[in-house]
């Protein structure tokens, strides 16, 4: 047990830390919330630049153009992309954190070559359509239908939340094969190419003003069969891969920004209770950077990051809940004003923080799946997460 | 880095796991403290494990294990004194003159003093006008008020008072996330086993989320006081904050799952048969030990960026 960089960690460390102090200055500035096409842009060219210095997919294989770095210089990587406030994944979030991986792990060979390389060079966004209006935290209760035809699944029906849907590519999409079957036995995962006849995307107005998520329509789409991902009917133990990754690992880039940002906000804080409650939550961060050390040593033996992975996405989004609170009780007046000059974004972030307790599966289904999985609690009647 | 547990540290883990569950049962930890616990203890090597060549790390693994048994005892102070001090050494961190509460005044022979100069070691036989207090708060504690402590010999100065912070609340933090973890453990099987409305009170959402929380508290400062044992044992981040969120997350956990475990049992839970009082009062005890909660927020506090730095 010990949390000492190796000196080959430092020194890929300091070359890092060197290519980003060559980089970030060369960034065009960062675009609005709204403009989408400018987003895509400015995230996309950012992963190319990442990918062209040979920083993308840090704990991808090489064969599909990853780095194969060792788990303790992924997280030298966000230390320093954090520290030196470089950009963050932006559009490439489910591509990169959990599509991606998903397809490593259950994609077909042709699946991994075609969308891997693309979404590592920023050539491909993906987003997610798993919930639907009436399959929220019981996603397994979704009733988008996929009749085959042919070579093709005919998909009708409707998604909603969809990050990135606007600007997405291809799409996660879960689908119902099997209407007879009980309801976790009938669905698959398919991949979704956004541009196909018969999608329609709807922009949501967020609780930020801006449209983060979409309701996306779909009226008999044909996705090709080659395009399923797993067996058909088995979508739903695909679903806990993608889940594995989106709810264990996606969440850590966040949790160093968090740490970031309470530096910022200590900067703005004299009265001592603030900073009583800032120091329990920086402890509560360190720890959990601790655990993430910890689930990362773990995969490297065990190949499975243990049950501090199921733990992080519930403690961190808690603790980053109040440091929200915190920070607009500190700012006070000052943060009526989400345009404000130096701590808009700030602002902004609390109104953002809000969703991290619900998106990716809410803080009570954490809990349940924790109970029931972890400490092995009967589980609820008629239920299974 | 490779922040898991070695295979010598699972097995140091697995031994006194294994020490506890055979030798200090409940029915024998309700007895208290005596010379036994002590003498058995320092035959296992709780005392010695630095001495044998085992870091704090490895203490707070042991450590751990004590306070998911709960073992009464000074032992934190028999581990810091080891080498230093013969027979039973109990301490106490004095902030201030006037009254203290002793704790085990009866059963040692001398006590370590960290005062604002350094460490002294007091002869139990010299202190003189100690008060027993009747009921102490934690039955397997207990306290005596003292007037005013005799001088004693000094033994360290101001490096030893840093060193024995540091370790100090790194193994009583270890200690109580060993209660911590105590305290889910009896409350899962609680859970489990206590029927209502024809069913399991676990599989009710509003048991099984407060079960969940325990679990999460106690991994969370399980990591936190590992991190803080590893950069005391080879300080290459900042050791002070590491220590006191350390101590401040395995404070709050053990004395939150302490309260939760009560409220999960029931009626059982506040009777004096069931074990979780015993957890909840040595974790409020131990909260007093070397530094509150508030007072290691406040030092964290203090390590992040002050009003108006550029962070
Ligand atoms: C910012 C954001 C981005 C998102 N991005 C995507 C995306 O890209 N793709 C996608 O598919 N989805 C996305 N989601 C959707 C997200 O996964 C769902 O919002 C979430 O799973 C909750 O579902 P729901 O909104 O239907 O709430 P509901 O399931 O209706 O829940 C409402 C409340 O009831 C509680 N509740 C429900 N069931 C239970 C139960 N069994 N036990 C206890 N409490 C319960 C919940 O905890 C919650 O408090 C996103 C959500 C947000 C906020």
């Amino acid at each position: 047990m010990d949390l000492k960089y190796s000196e080959s960690d430092e020194a890929f460390r300091s070359e890092l830390r060197a290519w980003l102090a060559r980089a970030l200055p060369e960034l065009p500035a960062h675009p609005g919330r709204e403009d989408w096409k400018a987003r895509r842009r400015f995230d996309t060219d950012w992963q190319r630049r990442l990918f062209d210095a040979g920083y993308a997919g840090l704990s991808w294989p090489r064969e599909y153009g990853g780095r194969d770095a060792s788990p303790s210089e992924q997280l030298v990587f966000l230390e320093e992309t954090t520290a030196a406030r470089a950009p963050n994944v932006g559009v490439n979030f489910v591509g990169l954190l959990h599509a991606g991986p998903t397809l490593m792990t259950e994609g077909t060979d042709e699946q991994k070559a075609r969308h891997l390389p693309a979404i590592l060079r920023g050539d491909e966004v993906w987003c997610q359509g798993f919930s639907e209006p009436a399959a929220g935290s019981d996603l397994a209760a979704l009733r988008t239908r996929a009749v085959r035809d042919g070579d093709d699944y005919v998909v009708t029906g409707q998604k909603i939340w969809c990050s990135f849907g606007q600007v997405g590519d291809f799409g996660e999409l879960l689908v119902r094969t099997d209407p007879d079957a009980p309801k976790h036995r009938g669905i698959s995962w398919l991949i979704l190419p956004m541009d196909l006849p018969g999608i329609e995307v709807r922009p949501i107005e967020t609780v930020l003003g801006s449209s983060e998520f979409s309701e996306v329509f779909l009226d008999e789409v044909r996705v090709p069969v080659a395009n399923r991902v797993g067996a058909e009917n088995d979508g739903w133990r695909v679903t806990q891969v993608t889940f594995s990754f989106e709810r264990g690992t996606a969440f850590v880039s966040e949790m160093v920004e968090a740490r970031r940002l309470l530096d910022d906000l200590a900067a703005l804080t004299a009265d001592q209770v603030d900073r009583r409650e800032l120091g329990h939550i920086a402890a509560e961060l360190d720890a959990l950077w601790a655990l993430t050390k910890r689930n990362v040593s773990q995969a490297a033996r065990t190949g499975s990051p243990g049950d501090g992975a199921l733990m992080i996405k519930l403690a961190y989004s808690e603790t980053r809940a109040r440091l929200g609170e915190l920070s607009l009780r500190v700012l006070g007046r000052a943060g009526l004003d989400l345009d404000a000059p130096e701590v808009g974004e700030m602002v902004e972030e609390r109104l953002r923080t809000l969703s991290l307790t619900i998106a990716a599966g809410t803080s009570q289904i954490q809990r349940n799946i924790i109970s029931e999985r972890l400490l092995g609690l009967p589980r609820e009647p008629m239920m299974t997460l | 880095m490779n922040f898991d547990l070695t295979a010598d540290q699972e097995a140091l883990r697995d031994g006194i796991r294994s020490r506890c569950v055979s030798r200090f049962p409940m029915k024998r930890v309700r007895d208290g403290f005596d010379r036994s616990v002590w003498d058995e203890l320092g035959e296992a090597g709780v005392f010695s494990l630095r001495a044998d060549g085992f870091g704090l790390a490895d203490a707070a693994i042991a450590f751990e294990e004590l306070g998911r048994a709960l073992v009464p005892g000074p032992l934190v102070w028999g581990h810091l004194a080891a080498g230093r001090a013969g027979g039973i050494t109990g301490g106490i961190d004095v902030v201030a003159d006037g009254p203290v509460i002793v704790e085990h005044l009866d059963a040692i022979d001398a006590l370590a003093v960290i005062d604002a100069e350094g460490v002294r070691l007091v002869p139990a036989a010299v202190i003189a006008g100690a008060e027993p207090a009747a009921r102490p708060l934690d039955p397997l504690t207990p306290v005596h008020r003292v007037g005013r402590l005799p001088d004693g010999d000094r033994i360290g100065g101001i490096d030893l008072l840093t060193q024995w912070r540091l370790e100090g609340a790194v193994l009583i933090g270890a200690f109580l996330v060993g209660i911590a973890r105590a305290c889910t453990d009896l409350s899962v099987a609680y859970a489990q086993e206590r029927r209502q409305f024809d069913r399991p009170i676990g599989s009710f959402q509003a048991v099984k989320h407060i079960l969940a929380d325990m679990a999460v508290r106690t991994e969370v400062a399980r990591a936190s006081v590992h991190a803080a044992a590893c950069t005391v044992d080879d300080p290459q981040m900042e050791v002070t904050r590491a220590v006191s969120g350390a101590k401040l997350l395995a404070g709050d956990a053990a004395v939150t799952n302490g309260l939760a475990a009560t409220q999960v049992h029931g009626g059982m839970g506040f009777t004096w048969e069931v074990d979780v009082h015993l957890y909840l009062k040595r974790a409020w005890l131990l909260g007093t030990a070397f530094g509150t909660s508030g007072a290691h927020a406040d030092t964290v506090a203090d390590c992040l960026p002050a009003k108006g730095d550029t962070p």
